[in-house]
């Protein structure tokens, strides 16, 4: 017979801040019964840099740099939502070049969090191969944003009007060559992950989510596509030069960790057909790679000669741009969902008010309903597919 | 990027229909649709712009604030609405007072819950109705809500690790130099404002 200390009680644990499945600073706390998690409750912001505080004192230009600290494996996808909303506000059309450029990058950086989320997720559940190899072609990524703009991760390349330079012809060559042997090395991590019977067992069936939870707790992305929701923003809400591409949207069936994985490998491919097509595009297209005019600095011929162009130089690197007055939200398909920015401008050289929406926050929010009634271990894997990067959510 | 304007325009007409009573303002600029709504009612627009067969705004996309010190219903609250089954995108908002609270949408939208909380947590303004109003994103036992404009951007305190007490501590923050902030008035604009002077003088 059981004794009244023995009355059965649920046992609380933290998971993290620092454990190396938590993907950065995410403190869980679990009420476990056995092994069975009851509530989980993330605790975030540990992360917490104040983003969008600071933006409310720097000039719109200034702002730019702080979207690479966001979604730190990315970065370009989310400088492109804010060039987007400037854009917007000012009614400014990119020229043809500078657009290719941005699409060609941000598939880039789309197959960059992509192989670093799908290994990584193996390594949650046991797998330590595929990031070593996944890390080795991300690597080769990262030299060809070095080689855009001069830095592997802090890019500060998309400026609102275009990209800030043109990109030199061996560098789209060589990406070119790139994507021909990619998918080889795709192949091999298909091999290792898809078919293997222990990574199936973390994953199939694990973290369900139906099509109606999708949308009631705000998810976007892979995660809405795993679902069977054939939403893209790419494909509905077309922006840059994505409607001139072709490409699939893939989707999932049960909704569980297993076909978001799916979803996510068969993404990287399509993401190569895009770049492909953009390189074709890209090299049949030549001209300037930012719009001139108030926002972007004159070239540096002009400020050799014009006595003008140095002045809107220094005027545009000190005081920046005034941005009209009003407010927009605009929003791009980064690879963790819809990243979105919504921007007051009271017509000064700074933003009035800047809200980042960072996919990663509605999604890590869901935890609790996702975790509910799972065994402790597929916590990992639950969190692993949702793709988090405490950059974004924390801000 | 938006839905072509013909959707938004039978959308706004539809919504002035049904809700006359609780919509104040509509307005389209910049090709997005954006409700300004009665506080009071805002449950009850949100059930209707989640159920209505014509607006089916399931997906709440975010919620944030935005602070005017210097006027009298000094916060407005913002909500963006998706509709994917429609392909189209709205934007509520409701002003409120310093110290009112907003009736709390997470009977409606699940995941308002953490949308609110950050809020709160930002601004200070409260959700009633909301099951678990606690902060989000600043530190345990953290004062203020920073993205208020009267909240200082260098803050109130600094964190630095005690030697002797062997643990991070709280202090009042100090600075070696004030945070400064340029007004970069253009020289051009700065002569017509000097003109503008010189006229007002004359005038007088």
């Amino acid at each position: 017979m059981r004794q009244d200390h023995q009355k059965e009680r649920t046992f609380n644990i933290n998971f993290g801040p620092q454990h190396p499945a938590a993907h950065g600073v995410l403190r869980l706390i679990l009420e476990l019964d056995g092994e069975i998690v009851e509530r989980c409750d993330p605790h975030i912001g540990l992360l917490h840099r104040g983003t969008e505080k600071l933006m409310e004192s720097k000039t719109y230009l200034q702002n730019l740099p702080y979207f690479d600290r966001l979604d730190y494996v990315a970065p370009m996808n989310q400088e492109h939502a804010w060039c987007l909303a400037i854009e917007k506000l000012t009614a400014t059309d990119i020229p043809r070049r500078a657009s290719l450029i941005r699409v060609l990058y941000s598939e880039m950086g789309r197959i960059l969090s992509h192989l670093l989320n799908v290994t990584t997720q193996a390594m949650d559940v046991g797998a330590l191969t595929p990031p070593l190899w996944g890390f080795e072609e991300r690597e080769k990524l990262m030299v060809f944003y070095e080689r855009a703009c001069g830095a592997r991760l802090h890019a500060a390349y998309f400026r609102p009007g275009g990209v800030h330079q043109d990109l030199p012809p061996e560098l789209i060559d060589d990406i070119k060559a790139w994507c021909t042997e990619f998918p080889s090395r795709l192949d091999d991590i298909d091999n290792l992950l898809t078919e293997n019977r222990i990574f199936k067992q973390r994953n199939v069936d694990i973290g369900i989510v139906t099509p109606e939870e999708a949308e009631e707790w705000a998810f976007s992305g892979v995660m809405v596509r795993g679902s069977g929701i054939e939403w893209d923003l790419r494909r509905t809400e077309p922006y840059e030069t994505y409607d001139e591409f072709d490409f699939l949207i893939p989707v999932g069936v049960n909704g569980d960790c297993y076909d978001r994985f799916l979803c996510r490998m068969a993404e990287m491919r399509e993401s190569i057909k895009i770049m492909e097509q953009a390189i074709d595009a890209l090299q049949m297209t030549d001209g300037d790679v930012l719009a001139r005019g108030k926002m972007t600095p004159p070239s540096r011929a002009d400020m050799k000669e014009s006595m003008e162009a140095l002045i809107h130089h220094f005027k545009l690197y000190t005081e920046g741009f005034r941005v009209p007055q009003g407010e927009v939200y605009a929003c791009v398909e980064a690879p963790k969902g819809e990243f979105g920015i919504y921007l007051v401008s009271d017509g000064t050289n700074r933003p009035y008010k800047a809200k980042i929406r960072a996919p990663g926050f509605p999604h890590l929010q869901a935890m609790d309903h996702l975790c509910s009634g799972h065994l402790l271990a597929d916590v990992s894997a639950v969190l692993g597919s949702l793709d988090i990067v405490f950059g974004e959510i924390d801000r | 990027m938006m839905p072509p304007p013909e959707a938004n325009c039978k959308l706004v007409q539809h919504l002035g229909e049904c809700k006359r009573d609780a919509i104040l303002n509509i307005d389209t600029s910049f090709n997005e649709t954006t409700v300004t709504a009665v506080a009071s009612s805002i449950v009850n627009l949100i059930e209707f712009l989640k159920r209505d067969r014509q607006c089916r705004f399931t997906t709440l996309i975010d919620i944030t604030a935005v602070d005017y010190p210097g006027r009298e219903r000094r916060f407005d609250v913002i909500y963006h609405f998706l509709s994917m089954a429609l392909r189209q995108r709205l934007r509520v908002k409701v002003g409120i007072r310093e110290g009112s609270a907003v009736p709390s949408i997470f009977d409606i939208h699940a995941s308002a819950n953490w949308f609110e909380r950050e809020v709160f947590d930002m601004y200070g303004i409260q959700f009633s109705g909301h099951p678990d109003l606690r902060r989000i994103l600043t530190d345990y036992g953290f004062e203020g809500h920073p993205l208020r404009k009267d909240f200082p951007l260098t803050g109130f305190t600094e964190l630095r690790y005690d030697e002797e007490q062997k643990r991070v501590v709280y202090q009042p923050v100090n600075l070696v130099q004030e945070f400064r902030q340029f007004d970069f008035l253009s020289p051009w604009e700065g002569a017509d404002q000097i003109r503008a002077d010189r006229a007002h003088e004359n005038d007088e």
